[in-house]
């Protein structure tokens, strides 16, 4: 079963009815299956990956090295909490290291990030300091890359 | 003749070009083909081994190397061989790194055949082993292998197709292009018969990595007929190393030291950059070559699934990367179905009469190719299929 996991992780897109044939199990087996992986929240959701660079939308994306004083009895996890609440966090991880968190946040200009910096976040109870990178370019994300693929330029017949 | 024709031997001008060339035309007129008549992976070669690959012309390793291959490479195919099918070949004398698994099929038919010698061919097969014996003076014989038997040789069959002309015989499984394997107790009989004959065993082991629910058994792990075995192995299906041209062959000593000397006057050495990048992909790389296995057993359960339900009998595959569907209720010839089919839909399969006579009434499609390839092409041979049942 967990082959299905990994070929919807690839496409999602695919179909009961293809997934069933690709592990050559039963439709309706594999109904079953995707529908308790998202009851147990194995299957958290279904998304695009989207090259925005190739649309007109102003899009940045910053990663904040953020160091926090660890709260008794709660150790991080209730700061980290209180970080990736904001919508504009998409990415939150403890990290080993010589700093603590890793927040990638998204907004449309420098400015709303800093500000977003600035306002929320480096002023939150606990958050000793933090470092903002912003992104100049992503060449992989989510293990697509996304410019330079490699296509199918063989020859179409050979012997 | 007055033609410049004349002076090629005799044998080279009467071998018939290959079944699929007026194919090569028609493609090259014809835009938005899906071509499912490749015989080699969709897949790049692994990045680990391309990077390999480029490290050492970095470093300049861009000349011959031992005629037999860098001995660290035959090292690691001698280990490879013990990992993976537990059979043993001596990386000193007993093994040769190839341009290619095709001229380890060449060599050893040049170093055994005499004029007139004849080779037992099993038919459906990969299209070069007729040529290869016939520019090596020798006659094939062809041997049917059917569908009713699972595309598996029949030992009955098999001992009378040996007589005592026959010098060789050719195993070629995992098959191109049907898709069959043997199982280690059907090549249990075939050894049987081979056992008692007195004819080399050339047996073409270039997709044994890619079998699908079962083991791959390497006609190496007998010992009754080992000492007149060659095993001809390579990289370019496994790790889909097609374009290095890098292979191996692997036989008794006292044979492979005359097959040394054909490649040593004629190739000289494998390309060298292409022995390093083989190096890593033996040594670091199962997980990738696991990797594309998965992902061909899917596309194959998939395309198996498909063209079944086009209404068409097909045999299940279960090794290399090809299908085999017999198209004889479409009241088509294979050739007919291949060209009707590319110039009505533009997908192209390769009709079965490339892969011998008996090949009639078939048609190879491989599943090396995307998904949505695979896919896009399932609804148009439907269509083609359709549209031939409203004439």
């Amino acid at each position: 079963m967990k082959e299905i996991l990994d070929i919807l992780e690839k496409n999602a897109k695919l179909t009961v009815a293809e997934v069933a044939v690709l592990t050559g199990l039963d439709e309706k087996d594999v109904s079953t299956a995707i529908a308790e992986y998202e009851q147990d929240s194995v299957i958290l959701g279904y998304k695009a990956i989207i090259n925005w660079d190739k649309t007109d939308t102003d899009l940045i994306t910053a990663i904040i090295e953020v160091k926090l004083v660890p709260q008794r009895d709660k150790g991080f996890d209730s700061i980290a909490e209180r970080i990736y609440k904001y919508p504009q966090v998409k990415a939150c991880w403890l990290m080993s290291g010589s700093y603590d968190l890793s927040v990638m946040i998204e907004g449309k200009h420098i400015k709303e990030v800093a500000m977003f910096v600035s306002e929320k976040l480096a002023v939150i109870d606990g958050v000793f300091s933090t470092a903002t990178h912003f992104v100049l370019k992503k060449y992989k994300d989510g293990n697509i890359i996304f410019e330079g693929i490699e296509k199918d330029d063989r020859e179409a017949i050979v012997l | 003749m007055s033609s410049p024709e004349k002076y090629v031997k005799n044998s080279v001008r009467e071998m018939p070009p290959s079944g699929i060339r007026k194919y090569f035309d028609l493609i090259n007129e014809m835009e938005d083909v899906i071509s499912l008549g490749i015989g080699e992976p969709d897949f790049i070669t692994p990045w680990q081994i391309r990077e390999a690959g480029i490290y050492a012309l970095e470093k300049g390793r861009t000349h011959y190397s031992a005629n037999a291959g860098i001995r660290e490479l035959r090292d690691e195919i001698s280990e490879y061989l013990k990992r993976k099918y537990d059979i043993a070949y001596d990386a000193a004398d007993e093994i040769i790194v190839t341009v290619g698994a095709s001229e380890g099929i060449d060599l050893a038919l040049k170093a055994i055949l005499e004029p007139g010698d004849e080779v037992v061919v099993p038919e459906p097969s990969f299209v070069a082993y007729k040529g290869c014996v016939n520019v090596s003076g020798g006659i094939p014989v062809s041997l049917e292998l059917k569908e009713e038997n699972l595309f598996k040789i029949d030992p009955a069959e098999l001992e009378a197709a040996i007589t005592e002309k026959t010098k060789a015989v050719i195993i070629p499984f995992p098959n191109n292009p049907t898709g069959s394997v043997m199982t280690g107790e059907e090549l249990e009989e075939v050894v049987k018969v081979l056992k008692n004959k007195d004819v080399v065993i050339i047996s073409d082991e270039i997709y044994s990595e890619l079998t699908y629910g079962f083991e791959f058994r390497s006609l190496a792990t007998f010992p009754e007929i080992k000492e007149k075995l060659i095993v001809v192995n390579g990289f370019s299906k496994s790790h889909a190393m097609t374009g290095w041209r890098i292979g191996f062959v692997c036989g008794n000593k006292e044979i492979i030291k005359h097959m040394f000397k054909i490649h040593q006057y004629t190739l000289m050495c494998a390309p060298t950059p292409a022995q390093y990048a083989g190096i890593e992909a033996l040594r670091n790389c199962d997980a990738e070559v696991e990797r594309m296995i998965k992902e061909y057993d899917r596309r194959r359960k998939f395309i198996l699934n498909g063209i079944r339900d086009l209404g068409l009998k097909c045999f299940e595959p279960q090794g290399a990367f090809y299908i085999f569907p017999n198209i004889t209720s479409t009241g088509l010839s294979s050739d007919e179905f291949c060209e009707g089919l590319l110039k009505s839909e533009r997908v192209l399969m390769v009709p079965g009469t490339a892969f011998g006579d008996c090949g009639e009434g078939y048609v190879r499609a491989t599943y090396a190719s995307s998904l949505e390839n695979i896919k896009e092409a399932l609804v148009r041979t439907e269509r083609f299929i359709k549209g031939l049942q409203e004439k």
